[in-house]
């Protein structure tokens, strides 16, 4: 596919690896803030044909890990009511609530839907005039858009039986919690490509300058996250601290103002609480008091369920980049993605997920592969557009 | 979750006043919402994320890092080139908007 397949090509990932093992002189931890890259770095064993002087850390970025239990014991609470349609992405349905997850209420009669997208749950809204259609609304900046065009659009249809459960998450908060943390280990940032091909680059800088650390915003191909990898390499051998683009071809340095305007139009900022981590201020989107007759959370008065998480699971600590998944000793035992105990085992996103699914909970740390070995299996694979 | 995918723009069409068009995945073929990239025209690229289109891809910046490695071969790979190679892309030290 145009596009992708160049950005998985074999050579090309060599000869960028090459070029980092040229450049590294010490050790430095660079954090990728996306579950997507972190998902790109397992599946292609991208971690693994870095000099070991570069370590990555996964970051916070799975919006489906860090959507608080709360949020989906009320999801449970909203779906389980008779004459509601409750929509979301396939991933959401699956994690597990309090009391079960989402497609389980769907076996025992609730009506829980899949949609692709938010618009098809409008479309849903308009075709079943005498059901309520809910859609959760979860996400990064980057799923904001859509989000925001679905309630703007049944409003304007006049769909008053669609309404949506926000739990927006914002990535800049985030790091800067992690920055803030004590025993921070992070001393670069591979930023969040897609996030800002809506926010554009603006919000960076400041975080750059405020805690001297390197942020390029990095795409998500092997190719990508290996180019974003030099180039922060560079800025931390250099001791330089600044914002750059990597992935250009997408990413416009004020990213899609019409889509921000809708965001600002639809949203706004509000304190939200992360699983695993807590409550992070000003860290995610709320609807605006205009669109309260779309507000699920205020139509079904769910606002007062609130939830403990597991104290058993170390997932705040591998999201801040402080553990790794091989540090925890339910990993892969008592918390598999069957039966997870966290956040960052409840998608496949998930760091503890991504590793579980590449087969790293069957290998001890002590046998780490050779990279060099390591390297040619996987840049196969990667040339086989995997 | 914020899985973008690159998809070649066959058709347009408004519906319910909305710009929305045939966007083909290698053969896959989606509705997709346009609004936010009114500018695209057929046999463009946009990155789209749950049916609904980001950003345009940029034909010329989607070559930045193999021109990058062409330069690199170049220099016989004796040695890595400058930072100044690709700092075109440094976004420039301000704050974010207020």
């Amino acid at each position: 596919m145009k596009f992708l397949d160049e950005y998985r090509d074999s050579e090309a990932a060599k000869q960028l690896a090459d070029a980092i093992a040229r450049t590294v002189t010490r050790p430095w931890v660079i954090m990728e803030v996306c579950g997507g890259q972190t998902h790109t770095i397992v599946k292609y064993g991208i971690d693994e044909i870095l000099p070991k002087d570069i370590e990555l850390v996964h970051g916070p970025g799975c919006p489906v890990c860090v959507t608080a239990l709360e949020m989906i014991d009320r999801a449970h609470a909203i779906a389980s009511r008779p004459g509601v349609i409750f929509c979301s992405f396939g991933d959401m349905l699956r994690v597990p609530g309090s009391r079960g997850d989402l497609l389980q209420l769907k076996s025992q009669g609730s009506d829980v839907r899949i949609v692709y997208s938010p618009l098809d749950a409008v479309n849903l809204a308009a075709a079943n005039p005498e059901k309520k259609v809910v859609f959760f609304a979860i996400g990064f900046e980057t799923t904001a858009p859509p989000n925001a065009m679905a309630v703007w659009l049944a409003k304007r249809r006049g769909l008053k039986n669609f309404s949506v459960l926000v739990s927006h998450v914002l990535v800049p908060p985030s790091m800067t919690a992690i920055l803030q943390a004590p025993g921070n280990r992070v001393q670069g940032f591979l930023g969040p490509g897609h996030v800002c091909t809506v926010m554009g680059c603006g919000e960076y800088p400041s975080i750059a300058r405020r805690y001297h650390v390197p942020i390029v915003i990095t795409g998500f191909e092997p190719v990508d996250m290996l180019e974003g990898v030099l180039w922060t390499v560079r800025q931390l051998e250099a001791g330089q601290a600044i914002v750059e683009n990597q992935y250009s071809r997408a990413v416009r340095p004020d990213g899609n103002l019409q889509s921000r305007q809708l965001i600002e139009e639809i949203f706004e900022i509000c304190d939200r609480k992360w699983r695993g981590v807590g409550i992070i201020p000003k860290s995610g989107y709320k609807l605006r008091y205009e669109y309260r007759d779309h507000d699920a959370e205020r139509l079904f008065e769910v606002a007062d369920i609130e939830t403990q998480e597991s104290t058993e699971c170390i997932s705040g600590q591998i999201l801040k980049g402080l553990k790794k998944p091989h540090d925890c000793p339910a990993f892969g035992k008592t918390c598999t993605p069957q039966s997870p105990l966290g956040a960052t085992m409840v998608s496949s996103e998930g760091a503890c997920a991504a590793y579980f699914a590449y087969g790293r909970h069957l290998a001890s740390k002590a046998a780490k592969p050779n990279p060099i070995a390591r390297e040619s299996q996987q840049l196969v694979q990667i040339g086989g557009g995997k | 979750m914020c899985l973008g995918i690159p998809g070649k723009v066959v058709k347009t069409f408004r519906e319910h006043d909305v710009l929305m068009g045939k966007v083909d995945f290698s053969g896959v073929s989606k509705s997709v919402c346009l609004e936010h990239v009114p500018q695209v025209q057929i046999g463009q690229y946009v990155l789209v994320h749950v049916g609904f289109a980001l950003s345009m891809i940029d034909e010329a910046e989607a070559q930045h890092v193999f021109d990058f490695l062409k330069s690199m071969d170049q220099l016989d790979e004796l040695e890595v080139p400058s930072p100044e190679v690709v700092s075109s892309r440094v976004i420039s030290s301000r704050d974010a908007p207020a």
